[in-house]
């Protein structure tokens, strides 16, 4: 398929529908806009149905009646909005259902800004609602990555009974790209044989629910959650290694931070001859640790560097995983300010001291 | 060229690069200029970030305003009704991105049409809702009644940012001119960069030579394309 020019909100919508995505339900705010606006175009086209709730709470508890009865379901927002669709995704979590939830990151806390920021990290990555539960986070850095992981996430949110959040920033979702369809290969997934479709009198009826009055039967339910988590983190790590190799020292970023790291990274190289590398979280849930691990007992590095738009979250993931074996620094910027290439390079220079 | 210029167009046709470009490009050859940014769809990748290099230029800059609001919807500073006023500048409208960007418009449509007033639709054939002959009349016929003003004129600007290659405007411009038959709209320019425009076949050189028109990219940071 030949490719077109899209904004990051309209190309994952497109891809949500291609993916068999046929229930949108949101409400509106600043910087997602484009994905409800196109669902309420494109989905009637395709026999679906796009619905703005009156709030962000009735949008995710809609989500939850349509992912009981099996339909691939999916809601958008920004992080105040997200804030308030915690609720519903923990009873989704709890009701061990699959839906996509996408988070276009702006500045906070509180209202914030409308600008783009990486400060739901934490929110995202542990479990934003009550409860122990987990989400699969997915972090594009591309348009076209994120066209490919909204189809993922659709997958991977079936074949584990699951919400899984794909976590972008403002300027992933208005900023445009060229982009390409069909590049995708849709994973095998089961039947949703627990889905509320109505028995036809032939069976006995399917539930959905998250309340257990019973503490041991909910411990059981959480030990089988949590081996599902433990599967995942063995099955599902992404992340992308760049330019690590020979590198003295380790940049950790994702999403449009990583983007803004690799032009960092061929300043540092190409000018100073400083070699940096790159270790890109595309799941961010679970944490690709090992990669880290592996990375800090590497003789060259000498240290790491998390790049966040946030005054650090992930910088914590990276110290877990490194492990104290090497020392881990921060550098972000906040509130809706994004770092550029030449602050990165800064930061580095000072970390290698009077090298360079 | 008419004394006030107002683009409009689907978000992604390329209204504000080419705002940009033309207001640049008057005030470099001496013209006093004024550029209103009327975006209050896009959140970002506005005009209104430029402001420093378009006064440097002597460019008078309007944009919509955020202080003293507690909502993320901007509003219009009453500054903008002074460019009915200044007849001695050029002024360039930079609209919002759909039907709803562009009905703000309607706000100043009885000076716009006292004034001499062209408006111009830029299009982009590789966008989602505008890549049919009838996709992109449904959208400039929505736009014209938003804004209530007719459209004067079409500037074809296919492309697919960094990545648009000569062919794609060879291609898109047969859809344009079918538009332009269709609806007796005449395209007035052909924008494309610099090195596509040159890979153009030279009969459609030929044939558009009076409407090629370079284009430089300031609104795409360096970094989202690898170039720095």
């Amino acid at each position: 398929m030949a490719k077109i020019l899209m904004k990051g909100n309209e190309a994952i919508a497109e891809a949500a529908v291609q993916a068999g995505c046929r229930f949108f339900f949101g409400y509106p705010i600043t910087p997602q806009n484009q994905i409800p606006e196109y669902m309420s175009r494109r989905l009637p086209q395709v026999g679906g149905c796009f619905l703005q709730a009156e709030s962000e709470v009735s949008a995710i508890n809609m989500v939850y009646g349509a992912a009981g009865s099996g339909a691939r379901v999916m809601t958008s927002s920004s992080s105040p909005g997200i804030s308030l669709k915690q609720e519903g995704i923990s009873y989704i979590a709890g009701a061990q259902l699959p839906c996509v939830v996408i988070n276009m990151v702006r500045g906070g806390p509180g209202l914030g800004s409308i600008q783009p920021a990486q400060s739901d990290y934490y929110q995202a990555t542990r479990g934003g609602g009550h409860g122990d539960y987990r989400m699969v986070v997915l972090a594009p850095a591309s348009i076209q990555e994120g066209v490919e992981l909204v189809q993922e996430a659709f997958d991977i949110a079936d074949t584990y009974r699951m919400p899984v959040m794909l976590l972008g920033d403002g300027m992933l979702g208005q900023m445009m790209e060229p982009v390409e369809f069909g590049t995708y290969t849709p994973r095998e997934v089961p039947a949703k044989d627990w889905a509320t479709v109505g028995t036809g009198g032939k069976r006995k009826p399917n539930i959905v629910n998250s309340l257990y009055m019973d503490p041991a039967e909910l411990e059981r339910m959480n030990l089988a959650m949590d081996a599902t988590y433990e599967k995942i983190k063995k099955t599902e790590v992404k992340c992308e290694q760049y330019m690590t190799e020979d590198a003295e020292l380790v940049l950790a970023a994702y999403g449009t931070t990583a983007r803004i790291a690799k032009s960092a990274i061929s300043i540092a190289r190409k000018e100073l001859g400083i070699k940096v590398g790159l270790i890109r979280p595309i799941t961010l849930w679970p944490f690709p640790e090992a990669a880290f691990a592996q990375t800090a007992a590497q003789d060259s590095v000498k240290a790491f560097l998390s790049v966040e738009m946030s005054t650090g979250q992930m910088v914590d993931d990276v110290r877990l995983s490194v492990n104290g074996k090497k020392p881990v620094h921060f550098y972000g910027r906040a509130g809706g300010m994004i770092p550029t290439p030449r602050d990165i390079v800064a930061k580095i220079r000072e970390i290698l001291g009077g090298k360079a | 060229m008419s004394r006030i210029t107002i683009h409009i167009g689907h978000f992604g046709s390329g209204k504000t690069e080419i705002s940009l470009d033309k207001a640049m490009r008057l005030a470099s050859a001496g013209e006093k200029v004024s550029l209103v940014d009327l975006d209050n769809v896009n959140p970002y990748f506005r005009s209104g970030e430029k402001r420093p290099e378009l006064e440097a230029l002597g460019i008078e800059v309007h944009t919509p305003t955020f202080e003293g609001s507690t909502v993320d919807v901007p509003s219009l500073p009453a500054t903008i009704q002074r460019v009915f006023a200044q007849k001695d500048r050029r002024v360039i409208f930079d609209a919002g991105g759909d039907p709803t960007g562009a009905g703000v418009l309607g706000r100043y449509h009885r000076w716009l049409e006292e004034d001499d007033t062209q408006v111009l639709c830029v299009v982009n054939t590789l966008r989602p809702w505008t890549a049919t002959v009838d996709d992109i009349l449904w959208m400039m016929q929505e736009m014209s009644e938003h804004c209530r003003l007719p459209v004067t004129g079409m500037i074809h600007n296919t492309n697919l940012a960094r990545e648009t290659r000569a062919e794609h405007v060879v291609q898109g411009q047969r859809l344009v001119d079918e538009v332009s038959e269709k609806s007796g709209i005449p395209v007035v320019a052909i924008y494309g960069l610099e090195s596509v425009l040159k890979a153009l076949p030279e009969p459609f050189k030929a044939q558009y030579s009076a409407l090629l028109t370079p284009l430089s990219l300031r609104m795409r940071p360096a970094w989202l394309d690898g170039t720095e």
